[in-house]
């Protein structure tokens, strides 16, 4: 039963939109994929506790990287993601380096990366001549609306089973660094740095292969949202929001088992869609009201998540993998 | 050359590194003592400017009334957070307690624009500018450097001439020791808690006189304090007043020359470059 359930939900998935695709619930869809996604390249380190606030200036670095390059190079996104992934590798790993050389763990590597996603803000916001500034920025159209070169499609369900195969991607990526030996070297890690590098683990490496493929995934997840919705602006792809936003979903939804980052995009996701229905526009700030308050509760009363909890009580034991 | 601009700049800079000492206090405070990082102070500060709007521009309070209940009201606001967030965390891990104050910084901002929605908003109260050769100082920087500067000897004095005080401190040398002394550490806690959120409610009486309010504004001087803490190594008073200053200078220096965002850009970098070399703090010693 339990190793028949993914096929199960990914095939329902994929015979879902031949039985309804009503636009609205289609374009949920696909954002919750998008950044179902993104919540779960976050978890790829997030679950060895390298806890990064950093997360949404890789997502940043994805998004402008892409658009900047298709609008003034006319870079095709096939292209360009790959570039703005590597941009935020980069920028992890010149943080990520000395973060890991010189020790600096828990709250200061917290605080440490929130400066980054801070800067690809600040300068997605001060370069307004080149990037919009906070006003946004659209990636020019290709005529017609659509064209795979350009990565632009007008239908929403080539974007779905796009999101959807990413999404998939992505939790195969996590699934298969759990089940690595970088998995152990890191858990090692988390326990006790000293102990780990004593007993011949490489603590840098590790550290930096798992930071490095975490932000590629991030910003490969920017890219994406930038070419689904032709629009980014500082505030909505970059900053500390963005990175709260991620941690507190997969906090939600559970950051050590592997559906806890999908669960919590769900939920936060059709949080947020519901109370902007339920109270229209004056909608403004309830849905964060109700998340961080939420985000409060969850961490005192139930750190492992939703599904951890649930997967927890299945099991009737603690289970960290 | 001489550059009068180069000299306004930076003593803008001082002046701005005045508040910006005095946020890191607040927070270095905390940090020192509880061991946790409040990422909601900024918006304990973003709540406390909008008390002050509310009773000087809407309810016409005197500015100074208005002031001390605001530095009471955010006190209020710090006692609160510890008992119903940080103090049920106290001895989970740190990152959770930092992701829960995490989750108080989307709750308050999302409680400010659904209670005074997102107009800007200011007291309207222009203060003078002065004029000394050519170079244009603001009289509510100058107020805000003073005063701030007059809280944090206010604290220094409190933390090394009373018995709480000295308790203080003797918990932030070493948790574990202090309670077996017979100090309470819950108390201690409060108290500390209390003049966290009390430094925070006098920056923002200094700073609803420059800015205006608006839901967002502690993510303004959020990240710079937290930079500014971590710059001058977490829980160190001293080197966060150091480092308060180089920060004000990067910022106000390089706002000069561009936008006043890539200062915020420079004094970013700055931090980033400087853990290479400082990673625990500016004044901390090489191991």
């Amino acid at each position: 039963m339990n190793r028949a359930l993914p096929w199960i939900v990914g095939a329902a998935l994929i015979v879902l939109p031949f039985v309804y695709h009503a636009p609205y619930p289609m374009h949920l869809m696909v954002v919750v994929l998008i950044w179902s996604f993104a919540y779960t390249s976050w978890s790829v380190m997030g679950r060895f506790g390298l806890v990064s606030l950093g997360h949404g200036g890789f997502f940043g670095v994805g998004a402008y990287g892409t658009a900047l390059l298709w609008n003034t190079f006319h870079l095709s996104p096939f292209v360009g993601i790959p570039i703005a992934m590597a941009a935020a590798v980069m920028l992890a790993l010149v943080v990520a380096y000395p973060c890991s050389r010189f020790r600096i763990t828990g709250h200061y590597f917290a605080l440490v990366t929130l400066a980054l996603s801070a800067i690809v803000q600040q300068v997605a916001t001060a370069g307004r001549d080149v990037t919009g500034g906070s006003l946004g920025y659209t990636p020019e159209r290709v005529l017609g609306g659509e064209s795979i070169l350009a990565f632009q499609f007008s239908d929403k369900l080539t974007w779905y089973f796009i999101a959807l195969g990413v999404w998939a991607i992505g939790l195969f990526i996590r699934w298969r660094v759990d089940h690595s030996m970088i998995a152990y070297a890191l858990e090692a890690i988390a326990e006790d740095e000293d102990a780990a590098g004593a007993a011949g683990v490489n603590v840098t490496a590790e550290k930096l292969k798992v930071t490095a493929l975490s932000a590629a995934m991030t910003g490969f997840a920017g890219g994406l949202y930038c070419q689904y919705q032709m629009f980014i602006s500082p505030d909505t792809v970059s900053g500390i929001s963005v990175s709260l936003q991620m941690v507190f979903a997969c906090v939600v939804g559970g950051i050590y088992v592997l559906p806890g980052p999908t669960v919590g995009a769900i939920i936060t996701i059709l949080l947020a869609e519901g109370l902007r229905i339920f109270f229209g526009t004056g909608a403004l700030g309830w849905d964060n009201l109700v998340y961080g308050t939420l985000l409060v509760v969850f961490i005192i009363f139930l750190p492992q998540g939703l599904v951890g909890a649930a997967w927890n009580k299945l099991t009737g034991a603690r289970q960290t993998a | 050359m001489f550059d009068i601009y180069l000299l306004e700049a930076a003593i803008n800079g001082i002046l701005l590194g005045g508040v910006l000492a005095l946020l890191a206090l607040g927070l270095n405070l905390i940090f020192g003592v509880i061991d946790v990082v409040w990422i909601c102070y900024a918006e304990l500060i973003m709540m406390g400017m909008y008390g002050m709007y509310y009773m000087v521009s809407v309810y016409h309070f005197p500015f100074l009334i208005a002031a001390v209940l605001a530095i009471a009201l955010v006190a209020a606001m710090g006692v609160l957070l510890h008992l119903i967030v940080i103090a049920p965390l106290l001895n989970a891990a740190p990152i959770n307690q930092l992701l829960a104050t995490g989750g108080v910084l989307a709750f308050l901002q999302a409680l400010a624009t659904v209670m005074f929605g997102i107009d800007f908003r200011n007291l309207g109260i222009r203060l003078p500018v002065i004029e000394i050769h050519d170079m244009y100082i603001s009289y509510a920087r100058l107020l805000a450097f003073g005063t701030a500067l007059a809280g944090m000897v206010a604290v220094w004095l409190f933390l090394s001439r009373t018995y709480t005080g000295t308790a203080i401190r003797a918990i932030a040398q070493d948790r574990q020791i202090m309670p077996l002394m017979g100090v309470d550490t819950r108390r201690i806690y409060i108290v500390t808690s209390a003049i966290g959120g009390g430094l925070a409610g006098l920056a923002s009486c200094l700073l609803v006189l420059q800015y205006d309010v608006h839901p967002f504004i502690g993510l303004t001087f959020g990240p710079i304090t937290f930079m500014i803490c971590v710059l001058g190594g977490l829980g160190n008073m001293v080197g966060g007043f150091v480092a308060a200053f180089v920060f004000a200078e990067i910022i106000s220096i390089a706002g000069l020359y561009m936008d006043l965002e890539w200062g915020y850009v420079f004094a970013f970098v700055f931090f980033i470059v400087m853990m290479f070399f400082r990673p625990r703090g500016l004044l901390a010693r090489r191991s």
